[in-house]
C-alpha cells in the first residue's frame, strides 16, 4: 500500500467513496426515474432511464384515493409537523433551562427520571394514552399527536437543550439576574437566544420525525380526511395493482421531497448536530 | 452557520449517569416549577400515570368497550405456551436485532474509517452517506425497498445478472426479513457521523508512535482505535439497539400491514399493534409492552454491566 503513489491511493480511494454514494443513492435515484417512467417499465426494465417520460401518476397520484386529493395529506402534514416543531421548542427548552440553570427540590431525581424516559419504549404508555384520548372524544383530531409534544414529553430534546445550555457561559445570566432582571426575562433575552443552534437542532429534527411518523398518525387518525401522507401513501397499498404504481412511486417521490429540502438546507448543521449529540435519523 | 456545540457522544451519554453537583445558587424554587409546568404535566399525565395504568392492565383483559377483567397472569402465560404467532414475532424481533445491528455498527465502523482523512470531498461523501438515515424510517422509503426487492425488482435482476437467482424477497419467508435487515444497514448514516466524530479524537501521534514501533495497520486498529472508541462503540450500541427492538415501519409496508410471507415479518410492534388496534386485546398488548420494557432494561442492563470490561475511558481514574 505505502508504495504506491500519492495521487493513485487518493484516487482509489474517491473511486471507493463514490461506489459507495452510488450504492446508498441508489434507492432514491430509482424512486425518481420510477415516478416518471410508464406503468408498464418501472419493474419489468432494469435500466433507470425510462424509454420516455410520463407524468401520469403525479397528476393521477394528486388525486389522491377515496374522494381526498393528496393535497389534502399534504397539507395535513404540514400542519401537524408545524405545529409538533412549536410545541416541542417551546416546551423543551423551558424545561431545559430549569434543569441546567434554576435550583430547585428533586432536581436530581427529577432529571434522571427524565433520562429514564429517553429509553422507554413508546408503547409502554400507548394503550393507556390512547384510552385518555377515547375518553376526551380526542381520537380522530390531531391532539393526540400534538399534546404530547407541548408536554414535552419527547425527553431527548429536552436533554439535548440541557447540553446545550450548560455550554453558556453561567456569567452571562448571574450578571443579568444580579443586574435585576427577573429569571423569566434571563430566559427569554438571554439563555435562549444564544441557544438558537439547540433549538434549530430539535425543530429540523422535530419536524422530519414527524413527517415521517407512521405508527402514532396511524393509530390516532381513522377518517381519510384527516390522513397525513404516510397514511395516504398507505392507501395505495392496499390497493396495489400494478396501474397503481405509477401513482404510488410519483408521490413517494413527493413526500420525500421536504426532507431532502430540509436536508439540502441544513445538511451541514445536521450532520454536526448527530455527530455531538448522538441524534438518530 | 452555526454549529452544536454540545460534548462528544461519550460525554454526553456519561453526562446523562450522572447530574453535575449543582454550584451554590439562587434558589428559584416557584420560578423552576412554573418552567417545569408543561414536562411536569406531561410526565405525570402522559407517562407515569399511563405506566401504571397499562401496568395494571397488562393483568387484566380489556376490550376498551367493557370494564377490564382481572386474569392475573393469564397473559403471559398464554404469550409465552400459547401464542405461536408471539413467538414468532419474538424470533423475528431477536433475528432483526441479533443480524441488523452488529451488522450496521460494522459498515457504519468501515465507512467512518474511510472517511476520517483530510481529503477535499469529504463533506459531501459524509452528508450522501447520512441521507438515508433521515428518509430511511418513512413509508415512501419502505415502499421503494419493497419495489427494489420485489421478483422482477432490480435487486433480482442484477444478481440473475451474476448467476444467482433468487425468488421474489419481499414475498419469500427465507428472504423477507433479510430485506428489511439491509434496509436497517442502509441506514448506517447517524451511527457512522458519531463514530466519524470519535475517530476525530483519537491523538494521531499515538497511531504514529506505535506505525514507528512496527505496528502494522491491523495491530493499529486492534489496539490503539478499538479501546479509543470504545465509548462510542458502546454508545452506538445502546442506541441502536433500543432503536431495532422497537422498528414497525418498515416491518409494516414490506410485510404488506400483515407481518409479510408466512408472519416472516412479524416484528414484535406490529404484533403489539395488532393485537390492540385491531383484535382490541388491549391487556394483552399492554402485556406485550411490558416484556418489550423489561427485555430492552434487560439488554441495557447487561451491556452496561459489561461494559467494565470492554469500554475504556483515558481519564478512567477520574470516573472511578
Amino acid at each position: 500500500m505505502t508504495a504506491l503513489p500519492r495521487s493513485a491511493r487518493s484516487f482509489g480511494w474517491h473511486v471507493l467513496c463514490l461506489v459507495i454514494v452510488a450504492v446508498v443513492l441508489y434507492p432514491l435515484v430509482w424512486l425518481a426515474f420510477a415516478s416518471v417512467k410508464p406503468p408498464d417499465e418501472i419493474l419489468s426494465r432494469l435500466a433507470l432511464l425510462p424509454t420516455r417520460f410520463v407524468f401520469d401518476g403525479y397528476t393521477k397520484g394528486w388525486e389522491g384515493a377515496a374522494d381526498v386529493g393528496f393535497g389534502r395529506f399534504f397539507l395535513n402534514s404540514f400542519l401537524v409537523a408545524g405545529l409538533s416543531v412549536v410545541a416541542n421548542v417551546l416546551s423543551c427548552s423551558l424545561a431545559a433551562y430549569a434543569f441546567a440553570r434554576l435550583d430547585f427540590r428533586f432536581r436530581g431525581a427529577l432529571f434522571a427520571f427524565m433520562i429514564t424516559t429517553l429509553m422507554l419504549p413508546y408503547h409502554v404508555t400507548l394503550i393507556p394514552q390512547y384510552v385518555i384520548f377515547q375518553q376526551a372524544g380526542l381520537v380522530n383530531t390531531f391532539v393526540p399527536l400534538i399534546l404530547p409534544k407541548l408536554l414535552a414529553t419527547e425527553a431527548f430534546f429536552v436533554f439535548l437543550i440541557v447540553q446545550f445550555m450548560r455550554g453558556i457561559p453561567r456569567e452571562l445570566d448571574e450578571a443579568a439576574i444580579i443586574d435585576g432582571c427577573s429569571v423569566y426575562r434571563t430566559f427569554w433575552h438571554v439563555v435562549l437566544p444564544l441557544s438558537k443552534p439547540a433549538l434549530v437542532t430539535t425543530s429540523i429534527f422535530t419536524f422530519i420525525w414527524t413527517w415521517n411518523d407512521f405508527f402514532t398518525q396511524m393509530v390516532y387518525l381513522n377518517d381519510t380526511e384527516k390522513f397525513t401522507v404516510p397514511l395516504g401513501l398507505r392507501l395505495f397499498v392496499d390497493t396495489s395493482s400494478q396501474s397503481n404504481f405509477g401513482a404510488m412511486f410519483a408521490m413517494s417521490a413527493l413526500a420525500l421531497v421536504p426532507i431532502v429540502l430540509f436536508f439540502l438546507a441544513f445538511q451541514r448543521l445536521l450532520v454536526e448536530g448527530v455527530s455531538t449529540s448522538g441524534l438518530k435519523g | 452557520m452555526t454549529i452544536v456545540r454540545t460534548p462528544d457522544p461519550p460525554v454526553a451519554a456519561e453526562a446523562a449517569v450522572r447530574v453535575r453537583p449543582a454550584r451554590r445558587r439562587r434558589k428559584s424554587q416557584p420560578e423552576a416549577f412554573a418552567f417545569l409546568t408543561p414536562w411536569l404535566l406531561g410526565a405525570v399525565a402522559l407517562t407515569v400515570g399511563p405506566m401504571v395504568v397499562s401496568l395494571y392492565l397488562s393483568f387484566t383483559d380489556y376490550d376498551m368497550f367493557t370494564a377490564p377483567g382481572w386474569v392475573g397472569f393469564g397473559n403471559f402465560t398464554h404469550m409465552f405456551t400459547d401464542d405461536d404467532r408471539y413467538l414468532q414475532s419474538v424470533k423475528v424481533t431477536l433475528v432483526y436485532v441479533l443480524v441488523s445491528v452488529p451488522l450496521k455498527l460494522t459498515v457504519s465502523l468501515l465507512v467512518a474509517m474511510l472517511l476520517n482523512t483530510r481529503r477535499g470531498a469529504n463533506g459531501f461523501y459524509r452528508a450522501a452517506f447520512y441521507a438515508p438515515s433521515l428518509l430511511g424510517a418513512s413509508v415512501a422509503a419502505a415502499l421503494v425497498w419493497r419495489a427494489l426487492f420485489m421478483g422482477g425488482g432490480p435487486v433480482n435482476e442484477v444478481l440473475a445478472f451474476f448467476g444467482w437467482h433468487t425468488p421474489s424477497w419481499v414475498d419469500d419467508p427465507r428472504f423477507s426479513l433479510a430485506s428489511i435487515v439491509l434496509l436497517g444497514v442502509w441506514q448506517f448514516g447517524a451511527p457512522m457521523v458519531i463514530f466519524l466524530a470519535g475517530l476525530k479524537q483519537v491523538p494521531a501521534e499515538l497511531h504514529e508512535a506505535a506505525a514507528i514501533d512496527g505496528a502494522g495497520a491491523f495491530r493499529r486498529f486492534r489496539h490503539i482505535t478499538l479501546p479509543m472508541l470504545s465509548p462510542v462503540i458502546f454508545f452506538n450500541l445502546v442506541m441502536e439497539a433500543i432503536h431495532a427492538f422497537q422498528a414497525f415501519t418498515p416491518a409494516f409496508v414490506i410485510g404488506g400491514g400483515r407481518g409479510g410471507p408466512a408472519d416472516a415479518d412479524l416484528f414484535y410492534t406490529l404484533y403489539l399493534f395488532e393485537v390492540g388496534f385491531q383484535d382490541f386485546r388491549m391487556g394483552y398488548a399492554s402485556a406485550m409492552a411490558w416484556v418489550l420494557l423489561a427485555v430492552i432494561a434487560i439488554v441495557t442492563a447487561i451491556v452496561f454491566r459489561t461494559a467494565k470490561l470492554w469500554v475504556f475511558y483515558d481519564d478512567a481514574e477520574e470516573r472511578g
